[in-house]
């Protein structure tokens, strides 16, 4: 059904849009509320500087996350309806208490952040960031516990031709949004990091603002090995989760049709072919994958073939397999860059530690390049899995083809379609302009550079603010 | 009285509070470019809304998320078949929203230009979507079989009435603007704001009663056999905004203010009011009504829901009026030129 796909891509461009800044504003949040505790209790100048500087970034960025945050909100019921109707005793609970809980607390302390510097003590305006820090992590939480249902729904009971939710326990207590709330805030932590850690490297090679791109750097480095080390482990718990609740996905995930052998090898290559279901030329790792799965070296996995066996026992015909070459590239290109983040982030940190850093001048290139690749790691970890979940839109219950909205045409849909990418566009080159113009001039003149430009009545005024 | 009925009447405080907060965000966007005389004022009017209205916002989502978690057949019904309305709504609320932070870091004229048209047009065209909106949602729409609402968008949606419920809207909400303005700034803008409420206040009286006696005269709908509960709040609606004729003259601005708040909390009211049991009328037989009970979620939810309101928002309205007493202090011209020397 055209109307279907259509209504598949829109939801799919603007998450994955959203889900750009998302991250960014999450890690920056945390990371600017580090560097402001340490101006209020070191009192040094400096880790004042970053904070408004930084910040710049994170204003930009996070006006981006809040008008793509609202299209999803809306988005199920426009889109999605019969979704909407089924799941909603369960699914819109999260989100509700998302905007009460978490939407209310970050726009209001952002509010007294941005124009408070002169109306509120130091501790208050220094509560008002981590608050906002506080509320992106507390969002992350509530809309992971929604999309966590999809993935591996708990705590309801199917009556009235709906899942009804009747234990809010189990939902919270969801195995799987308690291993993709650590991974996801510490992919956006990894995201924050490596942004800092790229725009100050930059600084390093040009040799400008060389005080504020040291400190920087340092607080950096840090946060983004600790975050990298940590999304390892909880990508690792992913994969243990994925492996007995959500088999289909993990066999996708290796291109592996027929069972394993005991013990079973992790595909690191293969050319898939889905015509006739089977995977060649593969290079394999043995034993990884029984480790992946169930932390020891020995056990088996069970093939695609197998599972759509069963899973046709179960629901009746149908094709239950996932698109396998988008969820087994999109596994190894995140489980990848995660490997490159941790290298990069060691690295980085051996050369601080030798005050060598300023002059590995190939590797501050390398830094700079970084920024980009926690978002290519996002990006394909929600692809993975979300498209990993398919054909269904609530895992076992409920298929996505039958979840659309039947009252919209695709002839609607295809005009949101268009109308969305193009401001989303938009959007998006703009931020990048602004952005680099922002790197580019700095934190010149720290009296004028003042974030609370953005409020031109105590301060220096926006005239003297970002040009 | 029923759980669904609570969460009836809480969507309805949710919206109440978007318009009545909102509602003076979009009107100081929109005097962005029918007040200002020059870039200070422009800076001194936004700066105005500057702390609160991206919380104000998240009124509207919250009443989106409430009605998605409360009544999931009304969700899914007005959303879906509202589709082309809310693309628009979107789309403005996103450049609007984009523009406070976006407009302040261009360096060229055309640049700050381009940003100042797309903060007044978000400004404006909301209010408008939502008159829409709510008008033809009590006028009855082609609610069907299955809940579907196959609504068209020329006839259904807009129509003579639902554009002067828009109309209504935006001059309320202009209105409502004017008066915060005269709250939060002094001197000569503060005089000419007074000046153009005068204007805009016999404007949106005359648009008022019109739009009254439209619906009084109708039959269709939530007035379907008359509706006098709707009545009533509809009248009580033109007498607060009368009420604030004498204060806009004594230059009272608080008192105003609350007169034109007092409209819009009754506006926004009288939709609620006039579904009352139901929360969607069918234009094409009754028998499709969609009942307030019928579109609710299961009590369990409905309970959890009821327990995390009643917890939370006290809180959220402490620190939301915590904001405004942080920066209750007007904001004058001279304080921005002196900033700027
Ligand atoms: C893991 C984190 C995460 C994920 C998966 C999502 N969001 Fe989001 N959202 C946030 C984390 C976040 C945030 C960090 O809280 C944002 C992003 C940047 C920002 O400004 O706040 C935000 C903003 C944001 C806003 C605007 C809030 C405001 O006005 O302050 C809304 C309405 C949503 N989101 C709704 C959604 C929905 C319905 C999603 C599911 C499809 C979704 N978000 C995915
Ligand atoms: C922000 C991060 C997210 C990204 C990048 C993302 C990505 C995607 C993608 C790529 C699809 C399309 C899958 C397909 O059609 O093949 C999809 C579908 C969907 N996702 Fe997500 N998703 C995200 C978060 C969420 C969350 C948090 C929820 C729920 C709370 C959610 C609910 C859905 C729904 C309802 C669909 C549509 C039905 C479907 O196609 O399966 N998503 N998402
Ligand atoms: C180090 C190796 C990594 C492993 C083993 C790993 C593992 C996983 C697995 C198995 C999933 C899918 C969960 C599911 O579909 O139910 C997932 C999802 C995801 N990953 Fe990773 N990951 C790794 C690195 C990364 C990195 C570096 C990032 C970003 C910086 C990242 C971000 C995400 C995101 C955003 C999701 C989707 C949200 C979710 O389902 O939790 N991952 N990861």
């Amino acid at each position: 059904m055209e109307e279907v796909m259509l209504a598949r891509i829109q939801f799919a461009s603007t998450t994955l849009f959203h889900f750009i800044f998302v991250p960014l504003s999450i890690g920056l949040a945390f990371i600017i509320a580090i560097m402001q505790t340490m101006y209020v209790v070191k009192k040094k100048d400096i880790y004042l500087k970053m904070t408004k500087f930084w910040m710049i970034f994170f204003l930009i960025n996070f006006a981006v996350g809040v008008v793509t945050g609202i299209i999803q909100e809306f988005q199920f019921g426009m889109n999605w309806s019969e979704y909407s109707r089924f799941v909603g005793d369960i699914f819109g609970a999260p989100l509700a208490i998302e905007a009460l809980l978490a939407f209310f607390l970050e726009s209001t302390f952002i509010g007294i952040w941005i124009f408070g510097w002169n109306k509120v003590s130091k501790r208050v305006h220094l509560f008002s960031i981590w608050m906002v820090s506080f509320g992106t992590a507390l969002s992350a939480f509530w809309i992971l516990a929604a999309n966590s249902f999809m993935q591996n729904p708990v705590g309801y009971v199917l009556q009235n031709g709906r899942a009804e939710m009747n234990d809010i326990a189990a939902i919270l207590l969801n195995e799987k949004l308690w291993v993709a709330f650590p991974h996801t805030i510490f992919a956006s932590f990894a995201t924050g990091a490596f942004f800092i850690a790229g725009v100050s490297a930059w600084y390093m090679m040009k040799g400008r603002h060389q005080e504020l791109a040291r400190h920087s750097m340092n607080i950096s480095l840090v946060i983004g090995m600790i975050a990298a080390l940590a999304i390892a482990l909880t990508g690792h718990s992913q994969a243990q989760y994925l492996m007995h609740a959500q088999p289909m996905k993990m066999a996708a995930a290796e291109g592996l049709w027929e069972d394993s052998g005991d013990p079973a090898a992790w595909t690191l290559y293969a050319s898939i072919d889905t015509e006739n279901k089977e995977s060649t030329n593969r290079i394999d790792i043995p034993y990884l994958l029984s480790y992946l799965a169930y932390n020891k070296f020995t056990g088996k996995v069970e093939g695609m073939n197998t599972l759509q066996d069963k899973m046709v026992q179960q629901h009746g015909e149908g094709n239950y397999i996932p698109p396998v070459k988008t969820v087994f590239w999109s596994f190894r290109i995140m489980a990848g860059t995660g490997g490159v983040l941790i290298l990069v982030a060691a690295l980085g940190l051996w050369y601080n530690f030798r005050e060598t850093l300023a002059q590995k001048t190939w590797f501050l290139k390398l830094l700079v390049i970084s920024i980009f690749i926690p978002y290519i790691s996002n990006s394909f970890g929600w692809i993975m899995s979300e498209i990993g979940r398919q054909p269904w839109v609530v895992n076992g219950l409920m298929e996505t083809a039958t979840a659309v909205s039947p009252n919209v045409s695709a002839g609607q849909i295809l005009f949101s379609l268009i109308a969305f990418s193009t401001i989303y566009t938009i959007l998006g080159i703009v931020m990048v302009v602004l952005f680099v113009k922002v790197i580019k001039r700095g934190p010149e003149k720290p009296k004028e550079v003042d974030v609370s430009a953005t409020d031109p009545f105590e301060t220096g005024g926006a005239e003297h603010g970002i040009k | 009285m029923a759980l669904s009925e609570l969460w009836f009447i809480l969507v309805g405080v949710l919206f109440i509070g978007f318009f009545f907060l909102e509602g003076f965000d979009f009107g100081v966007g929109m005097s962005t470019q029918f007040l200002a005389k020059d870039e200070t004022e422009r800076r001194v009017l936004i700066r105005t809304i500057g702390p609160v209205w991206d919380a104000n916002e998240v009124w509207l989502i919250t009443a989106g998320g409430a009605m998605f978690a409360a009544f999931p057949h009304w969700y899914a019904s007005v959303f879906s078949g509202y589709y082309m309305a809310f693309v628009l709504l979107l789309l403005a609320l996103i450049v609007r929203g984009v523009s406070f932070e976006f407009r302040e870091k261009g360096d060229t004229q055309k640049w700050r230009y381009t940003w100042d048209w797309a903060l007044f047009t978000g400004s404006i065209l909301p209010p408008f979507l939502f008159g829409v909106f709510f008008t033809s949602l009590v006028q009855g729409l082609p609610l069907g079989e299955g809940m579907h609402v196959n609504a068209n968008f020329f006839g259904d949606i807009v129509n003579v009435t639902s554009v002067i419920g828009g109309i209504l809207f935006v001059l309320l909400s202009y209105l409502h603007g004017l008066f915060f303005i005269g709250l939060k700034t002094e001197d000569d803008i503060r005089a000419r704001a007074f000046g153009q409420a005068k204007k805009t206040f016999i404007a949106t009286l005359v648009v008022l009663i019109a739009y009254a006696a439209m619906f009084l005269t109708s039959d269709s709908g939530i007035m379907a056999g008359g509706n006098a509960p709707f009545t009533y709040v509809i009248i009580a609606a033109i007498v607060t905004l009368l009420l604030a004729f004498p204060f806009m003259m004594k230059q009272r601005e608080g008192w105003a203010f609350i007169m034109t708040g007092l409209t819009f909390i009754l506006i926004t009211a009288s939709y609620f009011v006039g579904l009352f049991p139901n929360v969607l009328v069918s234009s094409i037989d009754p028998i499709y009504n969609l009942s307030i009970h019928d579109a609710a979620s299961g009590d369990y939810s409905l309970k959890l829901m009821t327990y995390v309101a009643a917890t939370m928002v006290p809180i959220v309205l402490a620190y939301t009026a915590w904001t405004y007493y942080i920066f209750r202090q007007r904001i004058t011209r001279k304080k921005v030129e002196q900033a700027e020397h």
